[in-house]
């Protein structure tokens, strides 16, 4: 453990104990030890200080923000006010942010310090980071392992110490399974908790901000400060202040689970046999077990793979050579400003993901694709709806397994698309979704926990979590 | 030889129309719409289709739709979702256009054209939807370059889908007059074709007379005026009446309008073209319209043309003419109900609108509200003419240019000023019928002999002798009566 949390920071503060500045100082000491890991894009190491200078020069008396002297990295695929972008990509080259997402202002607004941005898959298309154009980010836990994909950077980040939390954002997964590859806490919101005005879109109707730490409870305040309706947004609905570390219920609490999903062959048997662990200690502990049959597993990875992507060739359009970002050099004519800067600009995955969601918006496939993935998706949606009417909170794998090599997956896309076979689903309803560490796999990289929640029910959602976390002594971080 | 061949097929048209609207700012952001700014002046990083930005609906465009759906006789629908329509295009920064795809707004309603006089003719209107503008690319201002003003961009637009009712070109050009006057009563969009705020694509096909199948269709576009439509519609279809005649196959595809040459020429084929992979717009939550807010909208409604005619013509008497004159513009229907509120006479009221009224402000080209008398002091004038204070002509001639002069004058100090004030000599008239007959008794003899054209002879005595003032029905009557 590296950051004692929020609470004990703020309590040095207060007792005069320690500066902004010795902290941002600690990082970026930090961060420069650990430059080769490729975590951040860019440091911005004299607004950091200067924002610790003004922090401590206002003193710490009276009630403090939440994230008053917090260290924060941002996923580079969100934007802030005349600061460069490029979501691990060549084809945004040049560009600069004309204005900051609400995130990054409400961060702001909370007193944070904004620390870098941190590297991540290009357009967040990836679950190892090896997608960057910027090169991968390797775990901080095993440099030859990969930190889990897209928001590597900033998982990385906080597991070195680079910054107390970040912000990734979680499409299919990217939150909470680098989350688990690194051994922290990640939590994707429910889709519409917070805006994504000022987030580059990949797929819209799955896209969240996600964020990561090394404790739930620091998370959850992070996630509070950001979260909230925008006027910007008009698919984020919640209620802003909505308080998300207070549950209105004392328990007993009911988790849901698959029996069915459990004696899935390609799960880590160490998980296995500790979740066993876990359940009979949770019933030990006065609460329920639930199991539920939630069919359909196998459909998640191609209805998600099929929605997204369409989403994605569209959203990924405007990227063209045109108006701003990469224009390649040959580019002498409409034609060929258009195809020679995106098949330029654009890496091989991110090409891949353009052409297939193309090719299930065509005319004459839609109905058999994009339509029918469609009607899945809504289906999966009521299934869990189902689900939450029996239990409070559900829980499964983030994923199968820990972290693998660099390049392990690399030339087999469909493995890696696996890789999100249980984050899919909390993206595919729409319900929130967290993970948290699960001790050390075999290998001694660390596995992790997921919970699934109702809609909005996200305050319930971290009750339960942070019970089961007290209740069982080897779901701790590394 | 052409008419003989023309005869053989019938025209087939619908018309795909754009308005755009008058809204203060864009479809999905705050940006201004204003018309005429400096080029790329009018944009935020949302419409330049920067990284990370939303789209956010303005219910404006929503208000305007509801409205021409329900001017057009629609039904509107309840579950109103956008979609994206995706291309590729130097003016079209996002990649797609957010347009409305399986659910458009409005749909199943009808217009009724009046082809000739008394005889209407229905047109089916398939859907009105709602939707963003592209920027404007300019082709001809630089040698080299096309160059791109993205202001446009986003601007909203209601598209307007006729079904293929259309059977001539003048059909045609009627519907579009129609639209033209419905969106500016409704006072959605300025109707200029011109300047681009309204635009018209047409979907044009023949085929034999009697058959129930269509042809080929072919579209045609660019067409900046009703004329360039009219002229396109005659022109495709001589063509491909002689086309089909020929034995050729007519061939799907979009065309241009060239208004030099008055002709058409192929684009690109219907084949080759854009796969527009539509799919629902997930950045905005469909909108419920419910019945409350169609009937808070429908109670905005003004007065619509059709049925302004309909009152002008059944209950006012007029003819469709002159109801077709009062209600071209909404304005100065407004003023003619206005100007009957305050007189019974309503054909003085409408030869007065249509005549004096109307002479004056074509004149000046100015509109009906830059008129300096109000309709109640004209309606005050007619009355006084009706009453006989006055003569018609004194009223046209005299007091109507003075008035035009001094418009902040009451009617009783013009007449006064003008000698025309207690200048009714209604009282003495019979007397002075008499005096006049009694003058000329051997014209009176012919009269009665049979030469009826000499009561022009007495009305013109009678005229001299009060300086104008009598009323001339009266004095007609009066003097009739004397004679018979």
């Amino acid at each position: 453990m590296i950051f004692d949390g929020i609470q004990c920071y703020h309590d040095r503060l207060r007792s005069g104990l320690q500066t902004v500045r010795a902290e941002v100082l600690a990082c970026l000491e930090r961060i420069h030890r650990y430059e080769s890991y490729g975590a951040f894009l860019e440091v911005y190491a004299e607004e950091a200080l200067a924002k610790a200078d003004a922090l401590d020069a206002q003193g710490f008396g009276g009630d403090l923000a939440p994230l008053t002297g917090v260290v924060v990295g941002v996923k580079d695929n969100i934007c802030y006010k005349n600061h460069r972008l490029t979501a691990g990509s060549h084809i945004l080259e040049g560009f600069v942010s004309l204005y900051s997402a609400t995130v990054v202002e409400r961060l702001e607004e909370a007193g944070a310090v904004i620390i870098g941005r941190l590297n991540c898959d290009e357009f967040a298309m990836g679950s190892s980071n090896e997608n960057s154009a910027f090169g991968p980010v390797r775990n901080p836990l095993d440099p030859d392992r990969v930190p889990g994909g897209s928001s590597g950077g900033s998982a990385a980040a906080v597991a070195f110490g680079g910054c107390h939390l970040s912000l990734g954002t979680d499409t299919g997964g990217s939150v909470r399974q680098p989350a688990s590859y690194c051994g922290l806490v990640g939590i994707k919101p429910t889709y519409g908790r917070v805006s994504r005005h000022g987030i580059v879109a990949f797929g819209s109707s799955f896209d969240q901000v996600g964020v990561f730490g090394e404790h739930l409870e620091d998370a959850v305040t992070l996630l509070s400060c950001i979260s909230g309706a925008d006027d910007h947004d008009a698919t984020c609905t919640a209620s802003p202040g909505e308080p998300l570390n207070t549950s209105s219920s004392n328990g007993p609490y009911r988790l849901g689970y698959s029996p069915e999903w459990l004696e899935n062959p390609a799960l880590s048997p160490v998980w296995r046999q500790r979740m066993q662990e876990a359940m009979k200690t949770w019933e030990e502990a006065g609460h329920t077990l639930v199991p539920c049959s939630v069919q359909g597993l196998e459909c998640a990875i191609p209805v998600y793979y099929i929605l997204a992507t369409a989403e994605a060739s569209s959203n990924l359009s405007r990227y063209a050579g045109m108006h701003y970002g990469y224009r390649s050099p040959e580019a002498h004519s409409l034609e060929t400003t258009l195809k020679k800067s995106r098949s330029q600009g654009f890496g091989p995955e991110v090409q891949r993901r353009i052409l297939l969601g193309t090719f299930v918006l065509s005319e004459g496939y839609y109905d058999a694709y994009y339509a029918k993935a469609q009607k899945v998706r809504r289906q999966l949606k009521d299934r869990f709806d189902q689900v939450f009417e029996s239990c409070d909170a559900f829980v499964l794998p983030t994923t199968a397994g820990s972290a693998f090599r660099l390049g392990e997956k690399s030339s087999d896309p469909l493995a890696m698309y696996l890789e999100d076979q249980f984050t899919v689903l909390a993206n595919l309803t729409g319900l929130p979704a967290l993970s948290i560490p699960f001790g050390p796999d075999t290998n001694g990289m660390p596995l992790g926990l997921q919970f699934m929640g109702p809609s909005f029910g996200e305050a319930a959602l971290f009750e339960i979590t942070g019970r089961l976390q007290a209740l069982v002594p080897n779901i701790q971080p590394l | 030889m052409m008419n003989d061949v023309i005869t053989k097929y019938e025209l087939v048209v619908g018309l795909e129309v754009h308005a755009q609207l008058r809204t203060q700012s864009k479809a999905f952001c705050s940006d201004s719409t204003d018309f005429g700014a400096l080029p790329n002046t009018l944009l935020s990083p949302i419409s330049m289709g920067h990284p990370g930005t939303l789209p956010r609906f303005n219910g404006q465009v929503l208000e305007y739709g509801i409205l021409l759906g329900l001017a057009m006789n629609c039904k509107i629908r309840e579950y109103n979702e956008f979609a994206r329509k995706n291309y590729f295009y130097a003016d079209l920064p996002k990649g797609y256009q957010i347009t409305q795809h399986l659910t458009p707004l409005a749909y199943g309603g009808y217009l009724d054209l009046e082809c000739e006089e008394g005889k209407n003719r229905r047109v089916g209107i398939t859907r009105i939807h709602m939707e963003e503008d592209a920027g404007k690319s300019i082709h001809d201002q630089d040698p080299l370059d096309t160059l791109v003003d993205l202001n446009r961009c986003g601007v909203p637009l209601l598209e307007i889908v006729s079904e293929p009712d259309l059977r001539t070109a003048r059909e045609a050009y009627l519907y579009l007059q129609e639209i033209r006057r419905l969106v500016r009563y409704l006072e959605i969009c300025d109707g200029n074709m011109e300047e681009g705020s309204l635009r018209c694509d047409a979907n044009i096909s023949v085929r034999p007379v009697g058959s129930t199948e269509f042809g080929a269709k072919v579209e045609v576009k660019n067409m900046n005026s009703m004329r360039h439509v009219q002229k396109a519609i005659e022109y495709e279809y001589q063509r491909q009446c002689e086309a089909v005649e020929r034995g050729e196959r007519i061939v799907s595809e979009t065309r241009s309008f060239d208004p030099q040459a008055q002709n058409t020429f192929a684009l690109r084929s219907k084949e080759a073209a854009n796969d527009y992979r539509y799919f629902p717009e997930p950045d905005l939550p469909p909108i419920l319209v419910t019945p409350s807010v169609i009937e808070g909208i429908q109670s905005k409604m003004p007065p619509l043309p059709a049925a302004l005619m309909a009152q002008f013509t059944q209950e006012l008497g007029l003819s469709a003419y002159d109801a077709g004159v009062l209600c071209d513009q909404k304005e100065l229907a407004l003023w003619f109900l206005t100007l009957i509120s305050g007189t019974n006479h309503t054909k003085q009221a409408a030869n007065w609108t249509m005549g004096p009224v109307k002479t004056w402000l074509n004149a000046r080209a100015l509109p009906i509200s830059d008129l300096p008398i109000s309709a109640v002091s004209l309606a005050q004038l007619i009355n006084a003419v009706q009453e006989g204070k006055l003569s018609h002509h004194q009223a046209v001639q005299q007091v109507w240019p003075a008035w035009l002069e001094q418009p902040n004058r009451n009617l009783q100090e013009l007449l006064k000023d003008l000698g025309l004030e207690g200048g009714t000599v209604e009282d003495d008239l019979p007397a002075l019928v008499q005096e006049v007959l009694a003058s000329m008794p051997a014209k009176v003899q012919e009269y009665r002999d049979g030469k009826k054209g000499l009561l022009a002879l007495f009305m013109g005595e009678i005229m001299k002798r009060t300086g104008g003032r009598a009323q001339p029905a009266r004095a007609s009557a009066l003097l009739q009566e004397a004679l018979n």
